[in-house]
């Protein structure tokens, strides 16, 4: 039977402790002097590329009308149920809107499915990760707060048309 | 018989069969689109065609006749080219507007698509473009783009609703449907063209954009707009009808069902009237109460009459479970005045489904016994020896002023009603009772036939997922704290449950927890549906003859 070298056995030097920690305050010296990985985030924003995958939002035309039929495919795709549509007609020659659509962010996970089924690419992931709730209520989003102009959202749409197919 | 191979299978078929007729009947699917087995060949989108040995071309199988020998081949690879050649053909200017269309998820041209077609389109040019919601008729719009010029509209407007009202116009291309001039597509069964429309081209100005069809869970039931009692499905979202559509059963109405019996028999199982609970008259107003207190008040006030002062009117609007408890009841209490209302609109009546008499189960009413009509009761009221009435399910006050002023001759007027309606403003205690949509059931249509209605929208004693209601997705998967579970439920009772309730202060002798045992007690009780319990009637109803019911 061999005998296992145990973790706790300690080298001499090791035992010593002190050569340890002069490495440690070595690394922490060395590092003082390297550029800066971390923001100062509250005052410092993070800006995502454009593949980033935050809240899903409606694209609003620049005649103010969402591009959205309200097909209803989004929310048959949704994997966490978070999206409910209700269609209506419109005199406007897309026939069809959403007279509700509503996303549940405390359901939404953030897959981005409903954003690859949009045949109108009217649904499209944004690149805003701010998500702050007080109660339930205020955690479902309608249009409201869903509808962003296109033109915030333009990085995103480039990006999709780039790899989506 | 003679026989005939289709895909390496022999197939046994009746002379005068056509080829796709035969592979029907064996369980083999040929695509079609204009093809429907109650309307005439027109053999015009050519999606049918098939392979046939030792003829020349391929033939489109609607038309072909099958004959004995025959080899049909539907998979091989001369008819898939053909095929997804046709589809090519017939998408070429079709919209593909299936975001919008509220056809998508139901529309055979979308299965095919997915089915048979290269995918993608090769055509350039620029697709025609046509008229858009066309108002063809009241009840019916029109999308000329989405039309693949099958004709099963015309033919079935033609042939079956008898009323030669749509025709093609323009050629090539062009071709579109429309009215004869200075006529509106209005028929009574224009909504079918609805069911039938192989794309999205005709849809239901009712049902326009109010759900996508995987949206919703579909029950079997049968309409109460008339004794014709058509097979129905009923589609719910959100605890909400949102639409009926026929249900195919040959016997009774076949693919189809008139308007009226479509638009007009939900819309009430959700409307403001609807009672939402006890109510009890207390100095004068209607009050709202409970279950516990409106019955032992109800039960209280009946103790208070002769057994013969009262009388009860049975309803040929609801179920033989229902009328057969409330002639339980009347017997335990020993009165022997049970009365109903016929509803006949006399000449309101065609060849094709309609029936003068609205009402879908006055046949079960008289198969029950219950045969006195109801005016023999306007002599009893006047002489005061009727004193109180309790009244199922019936608006008796809405038959004319004259009841008007009968009602309120009464001592007591007990009403069990779904919706708020005249007689319910003169009762004195009114009990909420289930529509038809929110209880299992039986109705007995003109013909005999035995039909079972279910639960489709749940009231607060019944649960989707307990009481084995169909259920669409998000059924499946919502919780209860979800919104879209959030549809409105009403305190509503059966009927006959709300009389096993009130014998409760009584004998305590009738006793059932669910429907299919007071069925059973009628097949026990009565001859005439003997041997018949819920199974045996299943979805398609079981018909009982005439030579057995005639002589009661």
């Amino acid at each position: 039977m061999t005998t296992k070298k145990r973790f706790k056995d300690l080298t001499f030097w090791e035992r010593l402790y002190i050569p340890v920690i002069i490495k440690g305050l070595v690394l922490t010296l060395k590092t003082m002097f390297k550029p800066k990985v971390t923001m100062e985030y509250p005052e410092v924003k993070f800006e995502p590329p454009a593949s980033y995958r935050g809240r899903p939002v409606l694209v609003q035309e620049k005649n103010g009308v969402e591009r959205c039929v309200a097909c209803g495919l989004c929310s048959r795709v949704c994997p966490a149920l978070a999206i409910e549509v209700q269609a209506a007609e419109t005199e406007l020659e897309k026939e069809r809107f959403p007279q509700k659509f509503e996303i549940n962010m405390l359901r939404c996970i953030f897959c981005g499915f409903c954003e690859e089924v949009c045949p109108e690419e009217a649904i499209v992931m944004s690149k805003d990760y701010e998500l702050v709730f007080q109660d339930r209520d205020s955690a479902i989003f309608g249009k409201d707060k869903l509808l962003v102009p296109v033109e915030n959202l333009q990085d995103r749409i480039d990006f999709l048309r780039k790899f989506k197919k | 018989m003679p026989t005939i191979t289709i895909d390496g299978k022999q197939v046994e078929f009746k002379p005068g069969q056509t080829v796709i007729q035969a592979a029907m009947d064996a369980g083999i699917d040929i695509p079609h689109f204009c093809y429907h087995p109650k309307l005439s060949i027109s053999g015009n989108c050519r999606v049918c065609l098939v392979e046939i040995e030792k003829m020349p071309k391929l033939a489109i199988s609607c038309a072909t006749l099958a004959s004995d020998g025959m080899v049909v081949h539907t998979k091989s690879d001369k008819t898939l080219d053909a095929r997804n050649a046709v589809m090519e053909f017939i998408l070429i200017n079709h919209p593909l507007d299936c975001p919008i269309c509220d056809e998508a998820g139901e529309c055979k041209l979308q299965e095919y698509a997915f089915a048979h077609s290269r995918g993608e389109s090769r055509f350039d040019e620029i697709k025609n473009r046509k008229e858009k919601r066309v108002q063809l008729g009241p009840r019916v719009k029109f999308d000329a783009e989405r039309c693949i010029s099958c004709s099963r509209c015309i033919r079935f407007s033609d042939e079956i609703a008898k009323s030669n009202q749509l025709t093609f116009k323009n050629r090539g291309d062009k071709v579109t449907i429309t009215t004869f001039p200075g006529e509106s597509f209005d028929n009574p069964y224009t909504l079918n063209t609805v069911d039938i429309c192989p794309v999205g081209a005709l849809t239901n100005n009712d049902f326009r954009f109010k759900s996508r069809v995987w949206e919703m869970s579909s029950t079997n039931s049968v309409c109460i707009g008339c004794s014709r009692g058509c097979n129905i499905e009923i589609w719910v979202r959100n605890n909400e009808i949102l639409r009926l559509t026929p249900r195919y059963n040959e016997e009774v109405n076949s693919f189809w069902m008139c308007d009226n019996g479509r638009l007009n028999t939900f819309k009430f199982v959700n409307s403001e009237t609807r009672i939402d609970s006890c109510y009890l008259r207390k100095e004068g107003e209607l009050v709202k109460s409970n279950w516990v207190e409106a019955l032992e008040v109800t039960a209280k006030s009946l103790k208070e009459f002769k057994s013969n002062e009262v009388a009860f009117i049975a309803s040929p609007y609801s179920t033989l479970e229902d009328n057969f408890i409330l002639q339980k009841f009347a017997k335990q209490i020993n009165s022997n005045n049970i009365f109903y209302a016929n509803h006949i609109i006399e000449g309101d009546q065609d060849e094709i489904l309609i029936r003068e008499d609205k009402t879908p189960n006055s046949l079960g009413l008289k198969l029950l016994g219950i045969k006195n009509d109801i005016s023999k009761l306007i002599d009893l009221i006047q002489k005061k020896n009727v004193k109180a009435l309790l009244i199922m399910e019936e608006d008796l006050a809405g038959l004319g002023s004259e009841w008007e002023n009968l009602l309120s001759k009464l001592e007591l007027t007990i009403v069990i009603a779904t919706n708020q309606n005249k007689t319910t403003l003169l009762a004195d205690i009114i009990l909420p009772a289930a529509t038809y949509a929110e209880k299992h059931g039986t109705f007995v249509n003109f013909q005999g036939r035995v039909q079972r209605i279910r639960p489709a929208v749940e009231t607060e004693e019944l649960d989707r997922s307990l009481d084995g209601m169909s259920k669409s997705r998000w059924d499946k998967f919502g919780t209860k704290f979800d919104r879209w579970m959030q549809g409105k439920k009403y305190d509503a009772k059966p009927s006959w449950k709300i009389f096993t309730l009130l014998d409760s202060y009584f004998s305590n002798k009738i006793k059932f927890k669910m429907a299919e045992e007071v069925f059973d007690e009628i097949s026990k009780s009565n001859d005439v549906f003997k041997d018949l319990d819920y199974d045996v009637i299943g979805d398609l109803g079981s018909l009982i003859k005439k030579e057995v019911y005639q002589n009661v």
